[in-house]
């Protein structure tokens, strides 16, 4: 096998056990973050500040029952935690974590793949994860799933479609679907927070609604719903489920760093004269930039969760199609007034 | 490599097309549905059509297919509920269909009257796919925006009455 096959593996590995272990304390973060909001102290027990809880809760998801009801489609009861596993692993491929870095006198690329349709790919990926959910509630054979699994799938098909408008503005200015090239534009120009605020705000609120996270989590809503969608999960089927909710947020976090905060750029250090001739740490450092605005961002997702109330089905839907649908589209437009009537924009 | 790829996503493909109509729960007939889109996305990848791959999955497998599982699971029906629309006489004539079309694809392939794949004009390039859809086919896809419309405007007044 070539050398090109072998870096291209283990950047896979390096990813998934990334991400994995980022789920992973991810869980224990939510419980953490969520404590201190409520003036309370978490999880402590196991490990030094509760560090090792994460390996305790997912031990006890493996030594669990797994019940599958009666009435259920035992096939499709099975495959709905897969659907949701796999496109929210999926989707990190095309995310660029760093710039490059040279391993054994070769320039590695800290991206698996980076396509030249990298965004269209994210948007395919992660509208395949709502089959999971809905899937899964409606194997369940139980009126509380089948309405969580209805749910998402409204909900994931409204918000996707402001969510992919939303980024239309950012192509036209830098004129590339590739992420690297996203984040090289940002790189030498501006952030496309600081240009374009209206497309972040929709971007922001639209992943809140992918991810099913508060304030838009209706399809496991436990007041109404019992657990939504999962209902009748247990054991590593309902741990799938949870992993997928976290890699998907992971996803989205380090999305809105690449469209928006510039990537792996940080700027005025990284113009250092120091990082001229220091090709490595300039790696690192580009590595660690992401990995810092990326854990930021995952912060925000918990602080939120744990700041705000539940929307009523109805103003989800409202908000949906009739803020931020009309909000994107004019967007778009007013973008391509500023990008023609300017002569802004990077394409060539 | 990529010839036996392109077997493995035509006989998948092929499979699950089979598995869509011959499947008694209409959730696993959409589920088999999606299936074979996912395969003809990926032949499209062999043939360096990256952005149609793409779309592809978007939108048949991530918003077309979703709908109609939405709608399935609504109705939720049992297969002894399923109308009788699926009798014998409206089998025969399917399987007539499908045959006549196959022959037809078949004769103008042997007879090498198929167009030739845009694939390598195109080279999976978005730009070469927009200059080509807002130049040489600008009014086919203008057409196609009004076509929409209409669709959308028959659906909103079929589904309330008075407007």
């Amino acid at each position: 096998m070539n050398p090109a096959l072998w870096i291209t593996l283990g950047k896979i590995l390096v990813v998934f056990a990334l991400t994995l272990g980022t789920v992973a304390y991810m869980t224990l973060a939510e419980r953490k973050v969520s404590a201190i909001i409520q003036w309370r102290k978490g999880p402590n027990r196991v490990g030094i500040w509760g560090l090792l809880q994460p390996i305790a809760d997912g031990l006890k998801f493996v030594f669990k029952e797994d019940y599958v009801p009666q009435t259920a489609n035992k096939a499709l009861h099975a495959l709905a935690p897969m659907l949701t596993m796999a496109p929210a692993l999926m989707t990190f491929a095309v995310v660029p974590f760093g710039s490059t870095l040279p391993i054994f006198g070769m320039e590695v690329k800290m991206i698996v793949a980076d396509l030249s349709i990298g965004i269209l790919f994210i948007f395919a990926i992660a509208s395949l994860g709502v089959y999971g959910l809905a899937v899964g509630g409606w194997s369940s054979n139980n009126k509380y799933s089948l309405l969580g699994g209805l749910r998402s799938s409204a909900q994931m098909i409204s918000y996707e479609i402001s969510m992919g408008l939303s980024v239309i503005p950012i192509i036209m200015m830098s004129g590339t679907l590739m992420l690297t090239g996203i984040v090289d534009w940002q790189g030498n120009h501006l952030w496309f927070v600081i240009t374009q605020p209206l497309s972040f705000l929709l971007f922001v609120i639209s992943s809140f609604a992918e991810t099913n996270r508060l304030p838009f989590d209706l399809p496991e809503a436990e007041p109404e719903l019992v657990g939504g969608f999962h209902t009748e999960y247990s054991s590593m089927k309902f741990a799938s489920f949870f992993l997928g909710e976290y890699a998907n947020m992971i996803t989205a976090s380090a999305l809105i760093v690449t469209l928006f905060f510039g990537g792996y750029h940080l700027p005025f250090i990284e113009n250092l004269a120091f990082f001229d001739n220091h090709g490595f740490m300039l790696g690192m450092l580009h590595v660690i930039t992401f990995m810092a605005k990326t854990a930021v961002w995952l912060f925000i997702f918990i602080w939120v969760r744990w700041s705000l109330p539940r929307f009523r089905y109805d103003q989800l839907m409202g908000l949906g199609w009739k803020v931020l649908l009309p909000l994107s589209l004019v967007n778009i437009l007013i973008y391509g007034i500023i990008i023609l009537g300017f002569g802004l924009g990077g394409t060539s | 490599m990529i010839s036996f790829l392109f077997y493995v996503f035509s006989a998948l493909a092929l499979a699950s097309a089979v598995m869509v109509v011959t499947r008694k729960n209409p959730v696993s007939s959409a589920l088999f549905l999606v299936m074979t889109f996912f395969c003809l996305a990926g032949i499209y990848v062999l043939m360096d059509a990256f952005f149609l791959a793409v779309v592809q999955v978007a939108v048949y497998a991530g918003a077309i297919m979703v709908l109609f599982l939405f709608v399935i699971m609504m109705l939720n029906l049992s297969p002894d509920e399923l109308p009788a629309f699926m009798n014998r006489r409206i089998k025969w004539a399917a399987a007539a269909l499908a045959i006549v079309l196959t022959g037809s694809l078949l004769f103008l392939d042997l007879s090498r009257r198929l167009p030739a794949s845009p694939a390598g004009e195109l080279k999976g390039e978005v730009g070469a796919l927009g200059d080509l859809i807002f130049g040489k086919f600008l009014l086919p896809f203008e057409l196609t925006a009004v076509l929409l419309l209409m669709a959308i405007v028959a659906a909103v007044i079929m589904a309330r009455r008075e407007i």
